[in-house]
């Protein structure tokens, strides 16, 4: 049909693992609607990027744990919105053996960019 | 043009030639992915920037220097333009599937996006770029 709304993917039938990933990549991103848009409205708006040094992470921006743990959450759901959205594109354009190399290669992008992330969280001082 | 199709009928000479006959649906589509794979580039750059305020803070200034850079302006725009059109966008998918009589309504709600990036992109931008010839003063 033309027009049909095709950023859609169908829910996926049954109970097994699809409809999982399908149900997460919509709760987070309904979660990130608001972390995301509020992140970057803190990191651009409220504050000029230009003065946010790593001392002015370390000294303003980070210098609460609730304000570290709400990153650190942004991070990991992020994280899984973002290898979940890649690994459909991958799927879309990458066929047979290959598929399951670039899938590999993503899953392992995707830990260690959390661990990058989380060790930076909990590692830094509190100043 | 197959009989009970709703394409529309394509025009003729060249705007019919390049006309895009593909629909809101398609574009969405589009759009969606290509800001969705952009983000996604941005982010791994982003955390492992991130990485380097604990790791090697003098490495992560140098860097940061981009950002109050006019080109890092610029940027900041585009990825701006990007989050907020992925984020409208995907909320208008999800209130697709959890509402799907929704759906009937695809295009209104696609304009409804539209309309929401520019009122709030448009002061967004204004506001970013506007740094670019305060630093300059």
């Amino acid at each position: 049909m033309s027009g049909a709304p095709r950023a859609r993917q169908p829910r996926p039938k049954g109970q097994g693992r699809e409809l999982t990933y399908w149900l997460l990549t919509r709760y987070t991103a309904l979660a990130l609607f608001v972390l995301a848009l509020a992140h970057y409205t803190v990191t651009h708006f409220v504050y000029d990027s230009s003065i946010q040094t790593a001392e002015w992470i370390k000294q303003v921006r980070w210098n609460s744990l609730a304000a570290r743990f709400v990153d650190w959450s942004m991070l990991v759901i992020v994280m899984i919105h973002s290898c979940l959205g890649m690994r459909t594109v991958v799927q879309d354009y990458v066929k047979g053996r290959a598929q399951d190399v670039v899938l590999g290669l993503l899953y392992i992008l995707t830990a260690t960019l959390v661990t990058l992330g989380s060790h930076v969280v909990l590692t830094l001082p509190l100043s | 043009m197959a009989r009970g199709s709703t394409l529309p009928a394509p025009r003729r000479g060249i705007r019919g030639a390049i006309a895009y006959r593909g629909g809101e649906g398609m574009v969405a589509w589009a759009f969606h992915r290509i800001s969705g794979i952009a983000v996604s580039a941005f982010l791994t750059l982003h955390v492992v920037s991130i990485f380097l305020v604990g790791a090697n803070p003098e490495f992560y200034d140098s860097l940061h220097l981009f950002y109050a850079s006019a080109p890092g302006k610029v940027a900041e725009v585009l990825l701006g333009a990007a989050l907020l059109y992925h984020a409208l966008n995907g909320t208008r998918i999800v209130v697709m599937d959890l509402w799907p009589a929704l759906t009937a309504y695809h295009r209104q709600l696609w304009r409804i996006v539209w309309v929401t990036f520019f009122t709030l992109g448009l002061p967004g931008a204004y506001i970013i770029l506007s740094r670019i010839w305060e630093t300059a003063k």
